[in-house]
């Protein structure tokens, strides 16, 4: 396990440099973040770069990473490594090599088939059934519809349960919004295999292995003879791990929801289905605790404090919806165009809509003060305004579904 | 005048509905309950209530291509002036209507001073020309109708409003409730801060409503589900009664002429609406089933009438709501009730219907406690409230005392646990053990069925133990209960009559398997002599049954506990005639002398009959369906620690055949059982030799260990690694310097450590300690 002990090494060393030193005289919510930062580092061995990112926000990082938790690992209808299987292939829609690796790794520690990760087609059929909501909820939300509610529900030996279903569903939403703040943050291009490679362990590979010192207490000759291969087959299985193989009809994108219009697409009204009064209820219902979770998240982006006007902070997440097709009655949608200008709507529809650093090329912010920590900003507005709109779409659907 | 409305009985009607255009959002009621107004995102229309149907009167949605203004988020038809009428609309616009306009466009005014959508709008009940609203933008406003703009505005700074209900008594006071939970007392003269408030609810509090006579009353319903009745009229805002629904709660009307009674429907997921008694919260008091749709608007059709419910609904149609054709959850309802004591009494109520029923031989000593028993606090006795109509339920109440001292008489289940052998001999020694336990604990039939499964599974060439089983000495009945049964209805009589027949029927039809491939002589006499009889023979019948039941299934401990103590009983003085020898009655019948039926010389035959039987010829895996059977049997009975054994020490002969869920099943209870009874090591045995993943890891949880930091010394009080107060990762490994997670092992001297496995090797190459503190750490 040498590699690994390297590995622990350069992850602390750069660690300590994250770290702001104790001899520097910090403010209280610094200190709250860099404590944040350490029990994730301390509790997963590793620090994820999103966390960093979000740590200049540390309220929003704490429910952030409660959320996270929650939808990963605690209760829920869903075994560990089917998670990981989902958080894969909603990554996989926006080629987001950072959070394939980084599900993959831990896909294999729980307890996962290495087959799977060949590709879609070796995956149960159950998870194929899910590729459809998957690619729409990613790309046109506004197309799902009851009948693949119904498709997904329906009995057979295949069919998922409503509880499962709704944890899928936040999954997905989950991980399609959080590939776009990947993109946003520029996260992803420091996952380019090379680095990798010389360092011996993927991203995400979880330290925890070789900081628990449990793998080789078990005397039994199983441990670490059995250990030592496979590790190697979740390096190749790692490396090898191109987004594209979890994806079919790769041709299927987002489309101007606007341009739709005329083909009949409902307008989503948000007065007539919006997450306090309706979402809430119904997701917290069927899959309980998630609701006040996400709830948590969507109130902490909201009070944030920004910087600019808070017309700016509604027209930004009012915008965001809109290229969703969800509409606010009371909303004037010209103060859009007035507050945004050009190239921070540009950025903004790139990172909402077209989060594939293989496709589009990141436009830089080209705004006026662009502050580090205003970028976050605007990159978790747009994660949580598309999440919202993923959630609202996807629940309205059931929704549909019961009542018929 | 109101009471002349009422007395000319001009509200009449029957339950009835119309389909709409569109899914409403709201419904109001003009003052004499002739028409109703119903609004919503594409609707606006004005419908007259007649005897047999909703005619359309008027549709307010005029112009080609109508503005957001008619989006409406709430209405409300004014209750003095009978053409005005005031909308909410979802673009954040206050319009006005007046009927009395000759063109074809009623709209009067238009206030367009709130930036969110408006959620509610409100006329003060008797003022004319004074309109309320509440919006999204956490402000309230009130117009003067006289006026073109708002004559003031009330800041709640606490987020969005969600409802505004001008109080009915006071002139001056309004209600507003809000989407952070709060509630909010305003007067209407002073704009610049609230009266009063309170936090009503976790999450958005949707609706409130005053109550129509009680000036302090006011019910608040929120998106958790509940209903709060707050009394304002004292110093403190007081919670005096909640109702739990089942759904986030959208509206919330208070029934005219009902004290206690209020209409509530929900905004996701359940459409029904529900009439509350709130002194009965548990149980809606009645139901209305009609809609398709969550409902959206509910409104009692006239002010002074209990009997008229209109509602609006997102499924398009309107209904009027009859309340005698109303379900009453309460008629389909099961008032019974059962629960175990502290030191394990039984208290069971039923309807008194029920338990009054004739009693039967089984009801000696029978004694109900009805609410007046002076034993018993006055609290289990509720005083029939006149003015409540609630269906009124009298249960009795029975309890059954366990005799003090007596350890529940479950010694044999420990003794069992105890003595039995799960593991570490061979298989045919394990089960004949375990057999001489059952018989050492006069469990005949746990011994010959452990005698029967070492025959079974043992290897043919291999007739290790001689048939030394002497079964049957127990002719009496085991005294293992101590339970006093100061009552005994006739319904568990007979259900234990039903018990003791199915075990009768699973031994026959054990035996008949057997029998059908035995080709011996005489066996079959024996078995007829032993079985066939007791189908005919009523006492050979109820004393066989005696001896199998006490010994398998002491645990269903009500029954048989009966017997030993049946003279006991006669001491109670308050016991009714103790009835006793009766001839129907099975309990007498099983009497001592007649238990010996089964002679040791018939169950010792049997078993060589079943030897002689399969011995040669059969391979172990024929009787893996008997076996299974006689598995799920026990543990049916509820003795899963006979299930259990026997799954353990019978391991993969079995496994297979019982799916993985009942045997995780089996085992939780089992193991359940056993840390009930403090039985830690039988436990953690159980748990080490079961196969199930599931239970193998419950030897891993609960292993808290509480830690000191190593740094600053204090203890750790948060989860994970880091001290929160020195921010240090404690537990730090010498050598790696990495978080140890696992086994920490550390020097008593110089208490520095780390993995086990890296303190290890370095040991191995040098004597000092990894932290380098000088000092000498031995690893033996």
């Amino acid at each position: 396990t040498f590699l690994s002990e390297k590995q622990c090494y350069s992850q602390l060393f750069s660690f300590e440099n994250v770290r702001p030193g104790r001899n520097v005289n910090l403010s209280f919510e610094k200190d709250r973040a860099s404590l944040l930062c350490m029990k994730a580092l301390a509790n997963r061995g590793r620090l994820d770069s999103v966390s960093q990112q979000m740590a200049s926000h540390p309220q929003y990082l704490e429910s952030f990473l409660r959320t996270q938790h929650y939808i990963l690992y605690m209760d829920g209808p869903l075994p560990v490594h089917y998670r990981h299987y989902i958080a894969i292939m909603a990554a996989a829609r926006h080629h987001c090599r950072y959070l394939v690796s980084l599900h993959s790794a831990q896909f294999l520690l729980a307890d996962g088939d290495p087959l799977w990760l060949q590709g879609l087609e070796a995956a149960p059929l159950r998870l194929q059934h899910l590729d459809h909501i998957n690619k729409v909820l990613a790309h046109q939300p506004w197309l799902t519809a009851r009948s693949h509610i119904q498709a997904l529900l329906k009995t057979g030996e295949q069919c998922w349960s409503l509880a499962e279903l709704v944890q899928a569903v936040v999954l997905l939403a989950h991980c399609h919004s959080l590939c776009s703040f990947v993109f946003g943050s520029g996260s992803d291009s420091d996952t380019t295999p090379t680095p990798r490679v010389h360092h011996g362990t993927p991203p995400g590979y979880c330290l925890c292995d070789a900081a628990n010192g449990n793998t080789a207490l078990s005397p039994s000759l199983a441990g670490p003879t059995e250990k030592a291969p496979r590790r190697r087959e979740e390096d190749e299985a790692m490396f090898s791990a191109d987004p594209s193989r979890f994806v079919t009809d790769p041709e299927f994108g987002y489309q101007e929801f606007a341009r739709r219009e005329e083909d009949h697409f409902q307008v989503f009204r948000v007065q007539d289905y919006s997450w306090e009064d309706h979402g809430f209820s119904l997701v917290n219902r069927l899959y309980s605790d998630i609701g006040h979770l996400l709830d948590e998240r969507f109130r902490n982006v909201a009070s944030l404090p920004f910087p600019h006007s808070p017309d700016l902070k509604r027209a930004i997440w009012n915008y965001i919806h809109c290229i969703y097709g969800i509409r606010y009655d009371d909303y004037d949608y010209g103060e859009v165009n007035r507050l945004l200008e050009r190239g921070l709507k540009l950025y903004i529809k790139a990172v909402a809509c077209y989060p594939d650093s293989s496709k589009t090329p990141l436009c830089p912010l080209s705004w006026a003060p662009v502050k580090a920590s205003d970028k976050v900003h605007v990159n978790l507005l747009v994660m949580e305004a598309r999440l919202q709109a993923e959630l609202l779409y996807a629940l309205r659907a059931i929704t549909q579904y019961m009542i018929a | 005048m109101e009471k002349m409305t009422r007395v000319s009985g001009t509200v009449s009607g029957c339950t009835m509905f119309c389909h709409l255009d569109a899914p409403a959002n709201a419904i109001s009621v003009c003052r004499d309950a002739t028409q109703v107004v119903v609004a919503g995102r594409n609707i606006f229309k004005i419908y007259g209530l007649e005897e047999d149907g909703f005619v359309e009167r008027l549709n307010l949605r005029v112009g080609r291509k109508p503005s957001l203004n008619f989006s409406c988020a709430d209405v409300m038809w004014h209750q003095m002036e009978e053409n005005l009428l005031a909308t909410a609309a979802t673009n954040g616009a206050v319009v006005t209507w007046n009927l009395a306009r000759p063109c074809r466009n009623k709209q009067e005014q238009l206030f367009t001073e709130h930036k969110r959508t408006v959620n509610k709008v409100c006329f003060h009940p008797t003022e004319v020309n004074m309109l309320l609203s509440g919006s999204q933008d956490g402000f309230m406003k009130c117009f003067d109708l006289r006026k073109k703009e708002s004559v003031s505005t009330f800041s709640g700074q606490s987020e969005s409003v969600r409802d505004v209900q001008f109080s009915i008594k006071d002139y001056f006071t309004f209600a507003a409730s809000f989407e952070n939970g709060n509630v909010q007392l305003w007067d209407i003269r002073r704009p610049d801060r609230y009266e009063r408030m309170f936090t009503a609810h976790t999450g958005p509090v949707f609706c409130c409503d005053w109550h129509p006579e009680d000036r302090g009353w006011l019910a608040t319903g929120g998106r958790d589900k509940m209903v709060k009745v707050w009394d304002m009229s004292t110093n403190r805002v007081k919670e005096i009664y909640c109702v739990q629904t089942i759904a986030s709660v959208a509206r919330v009307k208070w029934r005219p002429e009902r004290r206690y009674h209020l209409a509530t429907c929900s905004m996701m997921v359940d459409h029904n609406i529900y009439v509350w008694d709130v002194r009965r919260p548990f149980i809606p008091f009645a139901t209305f089933e009609e809609h398709k749709d969550v409902t959206t608007g509910i409104v009692w059709r006239h002010q002074h009438d209990p009997y008229f419910l209109l509602s609006g609904s997102k499924d398009s149609t309107l209904y009027q709501h009859m309340f005698k054709d109303a379900s009453r959850p309460v008629d389909r309802a099961n008032p019974e009730g059962l629960c175990f004591g502290l030191f394990g009494d039984l208290a069971f109520a039923a309807k008194e219907s029920l338990m009054s029923a004739p009693q039967s031989v089984g009801d000696v000593g029978r004694k109900t406690y009805p609410g007046g028993d002076r034993r018993y606090p006055i609290f289990f006795f509720k005083k029939p409230d006149v003015t409540e109509q609630f269906a009124q339920v009298s249960s009795a109440l029975s309890v059954f005392e366990s005799e003090a001292g007596s350890s529940v008489g479950m010694d044999w289940f420990i003794n069992t646990a105890q003595s039995y052998l799960l593991s570490g001999k061979p298989f045919a020694e394990l089960c004949e053990h375990n057999a001489q336990v059952a018989k050492r604990l006069n469990r005949p039939q746990e011994s010959t069925t452990w005698t029967m499964l070492r025959i079974m599974f043992s290897e043919p060439a291999n007739p290790s133990l001689s048939s030394n089983h002497n079964l049957n000495k127990s002719g009496n009945l085991p005294l293992v209960n101590s339970f006093s049964m100061k009552e005994m209805s006739a319904a568990l009589n007979e259900r234990n009559k039903e018990n003791r027949q199915d075990n009768l029927h699973s031994l026959e039809t054990n035996l008949n398997n057997n029998d059908e491939n035995e080709e011996t002589e005489g066996s079959e006499g024996q078995a007829e002599y032993l079985f066939g009889d007791a189908e005919l023979d009523d006492d050979d019948l109820y004393s066989m049954e005696h001896d199998n039941q006490a010994a398998e299934e002491p645990e269903y401990l009500l029954p048989q506990e009966a017997f030993p103590l049946r003279h006991e009983i006669m001491d109670h003085p308050s016991a009714p005639e103790p009835v006793q020898e009766k001839p129907e009655s099975p309990h007498v019948s099983g009497s001592e002398a007649e238990s010996t039926c089964l002679t040791p010389m018939e169950s010792f035959s049997l078993i060589s009959v079943s030897q002689l039987l399969f011995s040669p010829h059969l391979p172990p895996k024929f009787f893996c369906p008997i076996v299974k059977e006689m598995l799920c049997y026990y543990a049916e009975q509820g003795d899963v620690q006979m299930a259990v054994s026997v799954l353990i020490v019978l391991g993969d002969r079995i496994r297979k055949e019982i799916d993985e869920l009942t045997q995780e099943h089996w085992y939780m209870s089992y193991i359940d059982l056993l840390q009930r009874f403090e039985l830690w090591n039988v436990s953690n045995e159980v748990i080490k030799l079961s196969t199930c993943g599931a239970i193998m890891c419950l030897n891993q949880t609960s292993t808290t260990l509480h830690i000191n930091c190593s740094n600053c010394k204090r203890p750790m009080s948060n989860k994970g690694w880091i001290c929160d107060r020195c921010h240090h990762c404690a537990s730090v490994c010498a050598v790696c310097h990495h978080v140890v997670k696992g086994l920490f092992v550390w020097c008593q001297g110089c208490s520095h450590g780390g993995h086990l496995e890296h303190v290890m090797e370095w040991l191995k190459q040098s004597k000092h300690c990894p932290a380098g503190c000088g000092h000498l750490c031995e690893y033996t």
